[in-house]
């Protein structure tokens, strides 16, 4: 048996106070295809991003081909023969095909360096014939479809000759037959003896393609070996592992009547047939991975996105929201994903982010009061616990943990009834995470009803009352609390059915 | 964010008082009462358009428009005051506002209705504007003695030995802070700015809040252009052509940024004023007018160089404070 080609030992990454990755061991051979899976947030996307020169690791040995590496910009990584290939590639919209496979490393003829378009064309079309690809190399990037787009990418790095090649939930945006075409260009790759990582979310996908598989959980390796050994319930094991009560103590709340009923929301291309209740006093959570389709069907029911079809009823009662001030007036908040494009007003101080949404009830005839202001923040800042120097510093100068507490707290302020939380600890270290879990019980203790968007089975299985599993746009699994499984849970988000 | 001085403010009127003294010590005929009339009249036009420019450009936007607002509005009154000799002044100053207004409306049909980018947009309507003045008066100049005497009066007068126009550029700046720094649409303004995707889930209408800025920045052109025309009792197509420098650079040096959701009414009023005084004094000084253009050039790059450094200074706050003051935690 010959050397990996690639060998990682001992891998180690923080982020701040959150681990990352600690002591991570892998090895891929020339010639196969290694399967990566864990959950959002395991840590697979920082192993890429340490292979390809992005971050640095804190400790831990890289070996590839027989070399010892460390890369500290992406050229490095490029220059030892790694590439990836992103879900999202990044890439020039208006160039050429041509010009994107060879950006940043054009071929060059006489003296002055012109682009030497005839054999950058000729290259091109090598490197597409290699894998069997056939895209007209001169129309522009934005005219190809996303799968051409991964192709393009793909042959990127195939120009520069890598040796090891990362497909990053490369499939996610694809169509099945799109998919059938990418499965057999990675077996081309892998016939021509290089070495490929798979990450992905769909496990039928990694038996379907992969030789081996390694499990990530919370950053620490949690499995690994033979596919042909494996079953699908042992990679799902390893994926959840240990059992959740202690970590999110469950605060009792009791549930009153029926708030809000969403009955057949559809869009045309994000989601369909989604409906829904929550009661007073409940917490709903709605689990999937990303891309699912959760955050968009949010957006609908906060008036930020516009539905096909589907009826709102608010206390029983059918509302029209079509824009966020509807929504408000209704009694909804939603407390977005992104906090740093979507909640605060960087430049404005924490009174002025807490008090925007209702600028109306802190003003007479359009004139602010700065005392109703004031007093707005000392009720609410206080209760979310935000540390500032001041309420009039910049929300730009918080900590990250202390913005998502300015966004949660100017939307408890406007006193809603019926709360949106879009994961609302992602990114936040484990204290704050449980600041949070505190407060979420607080609000429904107080007759609040909370819709809890999370990609955390942990954190959706701790706290939730009920759970609504979504997978590329539709529901496709309800659990009462009792009937709560984490395999349950996650063979339906990865779209198997039991 | 609003109200309060701040210390770039202070910096810049430092700057401009030093540059007074230092122009006074070598022509002292500066501070003659004519001359200061003219500096302050000077400063009032500027002011009031920067204040226009400040509010559009708190949106991310800006306004190249105003410059042929204030051409096409003091034409359009200079005819009427020609036509109507019997209509008085008040009417004038209405109207001026109104019919700017309708313009700036017309930019706000463009960028918040159509989505245009807001440079192209007023791109052409300052094209389009300035080419419908050269139809209205047919290329002809409207000079003192074909407009009417109500017409005049106002723009030209002074009270207690200040002109008229800086009382009433000095009401707009009390007008545009308080309703910037006091008001919820004020508020509005600059939280769309700072932020667009976070002001529009907060439930900040763009549609309106950008329609507001536009109309704004066209209602104080238009009042500028009846001013413009009584004061120096001329209308012609070509005035206050290229002014949109002059304009822009009063907010730029007075710490508006180009980014949007960062700006206040003093800096931009005292932005305006620093330019007024550079416009003012170099002739005394006789330097030529182009290199007045230059040295005007080179206190705009310093200034916008002085305010990227103060913006990328600011930190965020990660370190535990030293000293806990304020209400840190509870």
């Amino acid at each position: 048996m010959t050397d990996p080609h690639l060998q990682i030992s001992g891998l180690s990454k923080r982020f701040g106070g959150v681990v990352a990755l600690r002591d991570v061991p892998m090895a891929v051979r020339s010639g196969e295809i290694m399967g990566l899976v864990g959950e959002n947030g395991a840590g697979k996307s920082t192993i890429v991003k340490i292979l390809t020169g992005i971050h640095l690791p804190d400790s831990g040995e890289i070996v590839i081909g027989g070399n010892a590496v460390s890369f500290s910009r992406p050229s490095d990584a490029a220059a030892a023969g790694v590439a990836a290939i992103q879900q999202e590639p990044s890439m020039f919209d208006e160039l050429t095909a041509a010009e994107n496979i060879f950006a940043a490393n054009y071929p060059r003829a006489g003296p002055l360096g012109l682009i030497d378009r005839r054999r950058m064309r000729q290259e091109a079309r090598r490197v597409l014939e290699d894998i069997g690809v056939d895209i007209a190399l001169d129309s522009p990037l934005k005219n190809l479809s996303v799968a051409e787009m991964h192709l393009v990418s793909l042959a990127r790095a195939l120009s520069t000759d890598a040796q090891l090649i990362i497909f990053d939930e490369t499939t996610a945006a694809l169509s099945q037959a799109e998919i059938q075409h990418l499965y057999e260009v990675i077996e081309g790759l892998k016939s021509q003896g290089k070495a490929i990582i798979f990450i992905s979310h769909k496990l039928d996908e990694v038996f379907r393609i992969c030789d081996r598989y390694t499990v990530l959980r919370d950053g620490v390796l949690t499995g690994t070996g033979d596919i042909a050994d494996a079953t699908q319930a042992d990679i799902i094991r390893a994926m959840v592992g240990r059992t959740l009560d202690d970590v999110y103590p469950k605060a009792e709340a009791s549930f009153g009547d029926t708030v809000l009923q969403v009955d057949g929301f559809c869009h045309a291309t994000e989601f369909d047939d989604v409906s829904f209740d929550l009661r007073a006093g409940e917490i709903l959570g709605f689990y999937g991975l990303v891309g699912a389709g959760r955050t968009e069907v949010m957006e609908a029911l906060f008036g930020l996105k516009v539905r096909k079809a589907g009826e709102l009823r608010i206390s029983g009662s059918p509302a029209n929201i079509g824009s966020p001030r509807d929504a408000m007036a209704a009694d909804l908040a939603y407390v977005p994903e992104d906090r740093q494009r979507h909640g605060a007003i960087l430049p404005f101080s924490v009174v002025h982010n807490i008090s925007l949404p209702q600028l109306d009830t802190v003003s007479n005839n359009g004139f602010l009061n700065r005392r109703r202001e004031e007093e707005l923040v000392d009720n609410f800042g206080n209760k979310v616990a935000i540390k500032a120097a001041g309420w009039d510093q910049p929300v730009a100068e918080l900590s990250g943990g202390n913005q998502q507490k300015v966004v949660i707290g100017k939307w408890l302020a406007i006193r809603p009834r019926i709360v949106i939380l879009d994961e609302p600890t992602k990114g936040i270290d484990i204290g704050s995470k449980a600041a949070v879990h505190r407060m979420i019980g607080d609000l429904v203790q107080q007759g609040m009803a909370v819709i809890l968007v999370t990609s955390e089975l942990e954190e959706a299985l701790g706290i939730a009352d009920r759970l609504v599993v979504m997978a590329r746009g539709r529901v496709v699994a309800r659990f009462e609390r009792e009937a709560f499984s984490s395999e349950a849970v996650i063979a339906a988000a990865a779209g198997f059915r039991q | 964010m609003t109200g309060a001085l701040q210390r770039r403010d202070l910096l810049l009127f430092a700057v401009i008082a030093g540059l007074i003294v230092v122009v006074v010590l070598r022509a002292p005929e500066y501070m003659a009462a004519n001359s200061v009339a003219n500096i302050l009249s000077n400063w009032g036009f500027l002011a009031i358009l920067a204040l226009g420019q400040l509010v559009v450009l708190l949106t991310r936007g800006i306004d190249l428009s105003q410059a042929s607002v204030l051409a096409f509005t003091g034409m359009f009154l200079a005819l009427l005051s020609q036509a109507v000799p019997e209509l008085p002044a008040i009417c004038f100053f209405f109207l001026a506002i109104l019919l700017g207004a309708a313009l700036g409306a017309v930019n706000a049909a463009a960028i918040a209705l159509a989505g245009l980018p807001p440079i192209i947009a007023t791109l052409g309507t300052m094209a389009v504007i300035r080419g419908m003045i050269f139809v209205l008066s047919d290329g002809a100049w409207i000079s003192s003695h074909e407009m009417s005497e109500a017409f005049k009066s106002f723009p030209a007068s002074q009270f207690i030995g200040i002109p008229n126009v800086f009382w009433v550029a000095l009401l707009c700046m009390i007008g545009f802070h308080v309703f910037l720094a006091h008001f919820a649409a004020g508020r509005n303004i600059y939280a769309l700015g700072g932020n667009p995707d976070a002001a529009r889930y907060a439930g900040v209408s763009k549609v309106r809040t950008e329609t507001l800025v536009y109309v704004l920045s066209g209602a104080v052109a238009g009042l500028c252009g009846y001013l413009w025309a009584g004061r120096f009792a001329i209308a012609y197509t070509q005035a206050a052509e290229g002014r949109e420098f002059a304009i822009i650079a009063a907010c730029v040096i007075g710490g508006v940024s180009i980014a949007g959701g960062r700006g206040t009414t003093i800096g931009a009023v005292l932005g305006a004023l620093l330019i007024s005084v550079l416009e003012t004094a170099l002739p005394f000084l006789k330097i030529s007018p182009f290199v007045q253009l230059a040295i005007i050039g080179a206190v705009i790059l310093i200034a916008v160089a002085v305010n990227a450094r103060a913006e990328t200074r600011a930190g965020r706050q990660i370190l535990e404070r030293s000293s806990p003051e304020g209400r840190a935690e509870p």
